[in-house]
């Protein structure tokens, strides 16, 4: 019974397709997947535009929109009509095939990477050897869609906006990769089923999500910044906030075509969330061995939902870092911090089980954090400062 | 001619920082930012010319804001000007209100009865504390924290304004100060409920202070950015918290002694670096003196009548004379000129606004900074538009 | 360390989040126009004009003294006086206003008509939902507009219309003692006369 329940949507797409002949099976089955796909992330989305306002409402003492549907749930359902009504300028000069491709091509690329994510237990749409490699090699062909759309707007405040956009994910992208090469390191594969099943074992009920190791603690860290930064959230998301001077690169979108890159922008921190939980977080698996009961999938998106809950956290409370500070601190903090990690999982898999690995790789991340940590703000003579008072 | 060489004639012996150089080629970037900002202190125009990133002229448009309140002021009785008054610095109608009845008593030679006194000063720090917390929260916002911090000074604003509303009969246009009083008294049950609010406050004030201070992204925005140098701040005529950052003790509390200032306890904090983290701190640590003058005010306070006897509400005819009116608003130093002709009506009514002669300096600041900051720095000015256009 | 004035300040945003379900402090959001918050008792908006009694015009207190419109800082009253007078609360004959208009469009709530009447006719109403669509007269009021009775000052503003019904009680008891006092001293003077 708990067996089918874990296993229910694999069932449900089994039945369904029994019903076509033979030949067809194969090819229905995986269409089936990608279908519900393509309407479950976009729907997801759409309850996380209410979660985010109210969640910011809720931290800032107010509340959030709570006049369509009860307590305000039906609102994406007022906002997608009010996108879709809109009317679709598409600027004279502009370069109106790139104009129109470049949303298309976000969408398209982000939903690719959830081929290789398993969401529960058998329930990954393609089980490849190199899931990792494939989900990165996605990741990046999304920002080729940002600068389109920044260069076929032909507004030289727009291609600005995309330029930083890009550079900045570009900058971040190393520490994304660096932080997963150690999980990688450690599993000894890129396989991204393989990865969650090396976390699915239990020792006295907890679990060996590579969270709870001292590299994987790190790398987790790193990964999340990264995640921040490629998906333009908060406190980096000076290519889409109101800056002074550069409108971004999607101020010559209107109507639906922004209301996709919206999507895109969301849907891409689904995906790289999920990938997140994967790496470090363990995935399907449950977080306690007496728990095992309740279905994989139920797992994976309540971590995922958790993800997304410290995003919108993260956005209530932090204010933005500067294009330079932000790129400073990938290349001198973040770099240096995912090598010191690399190091570290390396000595970890070679000092053998025991408490004294567990130590000493503690000790030197520790070490190398409050270190550059204190030179960076040192340097930079930046710290909490004392006031004096007139006689 | 280079921008460099146009302006070397204007930069020498005034304290003010060189002329930035450009290298090589190329022209500026000319962007007007605003009248229509995304930051929230009013329609105001800044014309930058950017070098890449770096700001090299910035000029100050303002204007749009301009409601001829001085020469209203040259047709009506010396009464019908304190509504507006009111709203000049409209976040801060009280301070306003209390400069231009100090300057109407000096001219008329008008005494105020104590209590009146001291309800001045307890609405006046009030005022002052809900300003900062304000200005702080615009501040952050315009950093781009979404709000927070903005939200949670006007949840504390709004208690104030509702004791402003209870007392006076209005949240924010409040008409509160007449010549030779307050225009009511307030009932002691008012009082038990401002000493409550007052307790609320400290702990807010240490919220904010959690919130903000430490944050690394808050100080590595602020710290070093839009220095200000203790010379250029008095000559250019600064003052307010923006000169106190600077390192310069003048607080006019303390170097007037109007009212009865001279009677509280409390300290002038000053800083070292005249950057804007230095003037968010001056400002949340002037933040909790109020609070201090507050407690000892409300304690204080004696009974006794709000009106001088000797005042006149209509017929008000001062003789022939000037005088000059200031406090230590909010935001600076805010004085009323008035010339008395002998008339119902002033001759001639000057208002000295402190955003104005604080904004002056806003180009010195700005050079050679990154685009992204003069949002800040222009933030931390702390102006209000209806202040600096009148 | 790094990162610590981060932490803190997350706390700071996790406690006011959670917080806004279980406190009130925190939550201080009124929901209008489901629930809207009483007005204080000295909350002003708009004047009105007050009337002893039933009828609005016969107990109107305003006497058209124009004081109001002279003090008024943006001229929003316009008064006219009327030709002929009527009697007051004390009895005796005062002009009243033929025409009393106030632009509330104009109207900058300052209170000040109402520090300068002499006469306790026009105090501050607290009704601020008046938006109309009517763009050329629909925020002119007019006197039968403005006029509303001494109940509905007493129940706006209690303890103010107490004040001012004691001091025109005190003033009508003063009145009638004069009036009595020189009802006697003519009545002495035709009986001296008469001796």
């Amino acid at each position: 019974m708990i067996e089918n329940c874990d296993q229910i949507f694999v069932l449900l797409r089994h039945w369904l397709v029994s019903f076509l002949p033979a030949a067809w099976q194969q090819t229905a089955g995986v269409l089936l997947s990608v279908a519900t796909i393509v309407c479950l992330f976009p729907a997801l989305f759409a309850l996380t535009t209410v979660f985010e306002r109210k969640g910011l409402a809720r931290i800032q003492n107010r509340l959030g929109p709570n006049r369509v549907g009860p307590f305000g749930f039906f609102q994406p359902i007022a906002d997608a009509i009010k996108s879709l009504t809109k009317e679709d300028i598409v600027p004279l000069s502009a370069d109106a095939a790139v104009h129109f491709l470049a949303p298309v091509l976000l969408v398209i690329t982000v939903f690719m990477g959830f081929a290789v994510l398993p969401m529960g237990r058998n329930m990954v749409l393609v089980d490849l050897d190199a899931g990792l490699l494939f989900y990165f090699a996605m990741g990046a062909s999304s920002e080729l869609a940002v600068f389109m759309a920044g260069w076929s707007s032909r507004n030289k405040y727009s291609l600005l906006g995309a330029m930083r956009a890009v550079a900045q994910m570009i900058s971040y992208e190393v520490p994304l990769l660096m932080s997963s090469v150690v999980v990688v390191m450690i599993t000894g594969s890129l396989s991204l089923t393989k990865i969650v099943e090396a976390q699915n074992h239990y020792t006295w009920g907890l679990p060996h999500w590579y969270i709870f190791t001292p590299w994987g603690f790190a790398g987790f860290l790193m990964y999340a910044i990264a995640t921040t930064a490629e998906t333009n959230r908060s406190p980096f998301d000076l290519p889409e906030g109101e800056s002074e001077l550069v409108a971004g690169y999607h101020t010559e979108y209107s109507g639906f075509k922004f209301a996709l890159f919206f999507l895109g922008e969301y849907v891409a921190m689904f995906s790289i969330s999920g990938l997140g939980t994967t790496l470090f977080l363990g995935g399907w698996s449950a977080p306690f061995s007496f728990l095992t009961w309740v279905p994989s999938w139920i797992w994976f998106f309540s971590k995922l939902m958790l993800s997304i809950f410290v995003f919108i956290w993260m956005r209530g409370t932090l204010p933005r870092l500067r294009q330079d500070q932000l790129m400073n601190f990938a290349w001198k903090f973040v770099l240096p911090m995912c090598l010191v990690n690399l190091l570290v999982a390396g000595l970890w898999r070679f000092m053998g089980d025991g408490w004294l690995r567990w130590v000493v790789c503690s000790a030197i991340l520790l070490l190398a954090y409050a270190g550059m940590g204190l030179g960076e703000m040192r340097k930079q003579r930046l710290g909490p400062r004392s006031y004096r008072y007139a006689e | 001619m280079s921008i460099a060489e146009t302006n070397t004639e204007k930069f020498e012996g005034w304290n003010r920082p060189a002329p930035i150089k450009l290298e090589g080629e190329g022209e500026l970037l000319e962007v007007a930012m605003g009248p229509h900002h995304p930051s929230t202190h009013g329609v105001f125009r800044m014309d930058v010319a950017l070098d890449g990133e770096r700001v090299i002229r910035l000029r100050p448009v303002f204007g749009y804001l301009h409601r001829n309140h001085e020469k209203i002021a040259e047709g009506q009785s010396y009464l019908a000007s304190m509504p507006y008054t009111d709203r000049l610095d409209y976040i801060c109608p009280i301070t306003n209100n209390w400069a231009y009845a100090l300057a109407v008593e000096k001219l008329a030679g008008q005494e105020v009865p104590e209590r009146a006194e001291y309800l001045r000063v307890i609405l006046g720090e009030l005022t002052r504390y809900q300003n900062h917390a304000s200005s702080i929260g615009f501040l952050i916002q315009e950093m781009g924290a979404t709000g927070t911090p903005l939200m949670y000074a006007f949840r504390e604003r709004e208690k104030i304004l509702d004791l402003f509303e209870e007392l006076t009969g209005a949240r924010m246009m409040v008409n509160y100060m007449r010549f030779g009083g307050c225009r009511v008294d307030a009932s002691p049950g008012w009082l038990d409920r401002t000493r409550k609010v007052v307790a609320g406050l400290t702990k807010f004030t240490d919220e904010f202070d959690r919130l903000l201070s430490t944050n690394e992204i808050l100080m590595a925005r602020t710290q070093g950015v839009g220095v200000l140098r203790p010379e250029l701040a008095v000559n250019a005529g600064v003052t307010g918290p923006m000169l106190r950052a600077s390192g310069v003790n003048y607080d006019i509390r303390k170097v007037d002694g109007y009212g009865i200032y001279n009677r509280f306890n409390f300290r002038v904090p000053l800083g070292d670096h005249g950057d804007v983290y230095d003037r968010y701190m001056i400002r949340l640590l002037e933040m909790r003196e109020s609070i201090g003058i507050l407690q000892q005010a409300l304690r204080e306070i004696p009974v006794g009548p709000v009106m001088s006897p000797t005042a006149r509400i209509r017929g008000f005819r001062p003789k022939r004379g000037e005088a000059y009116g200031r406090i230590e608003a909010p935001k600076g130093e805010l004085g009323f000129y008035l010339i008395s002709d002998g008339g119902p009506n002033p001759y001639r009514y000057r208002v000295r606004p402190p955003s104005l002669i604080n904004l002056t300096v806003l180009e010195d600041m700005c050079l050679g900074v990154n685009v992204a900051d003069v949002v800040l720095i222009f933030g931390s000015v702390d102006i209000v538009l209806g202040e600096v256009d009148r | 360390m790094l990162g610590e004035g981060i932490l803190k300040g997350m706390a700071e945003t996790a406690k006011n989040f959670f917080g806004s379900y279980f406190s009130a402090a925190r939550m201080t959001t009124v929901e209008y126009p489901e629930h809207r918050i009483a007005p204080y008792e000295a909350a002003r908006v708009f004047p009105f004009l007050v009337f002893d009694g039933k009828d609005w015009q016969a107990g109107m207190r305003c006497v058209a003294c124009q004081i109001c419109e002279k003090e008024c800082p943006p001229k929003c009253i316009f008064i006219e006086k009327s030709k002929d007078k009527k009697p007051d609360a004390l009895g005796k004959l005062q002009f009243y206003p033929a025409r009393f208009d106030i632009d509330i469009s104009v109207c900058m709530s300052c209170q000040i008509c109402v520090e300068v009447c002499p006469f306790e006719a026009i105090k501050m109403d607290t009704e601020f939902e008046l938006s109309t669509d009517d763009r050329f007269g629909g925020l002119l009021l007019d006197r039968k507009q403005l006029a509303k009775s001494n109940q509905y000052y007493r129940k706006i503003h209690p303890a103010e219309a107490a004040g001012v019904d004691a001091k025109l009680a005190a003033e009508k008891v003063k009145a009638d003692a004069k009036a009595k006092f020189t009802a006697e001293a003519k009545i002495a003077a035709i009986a001296g006369e008469g001796a």
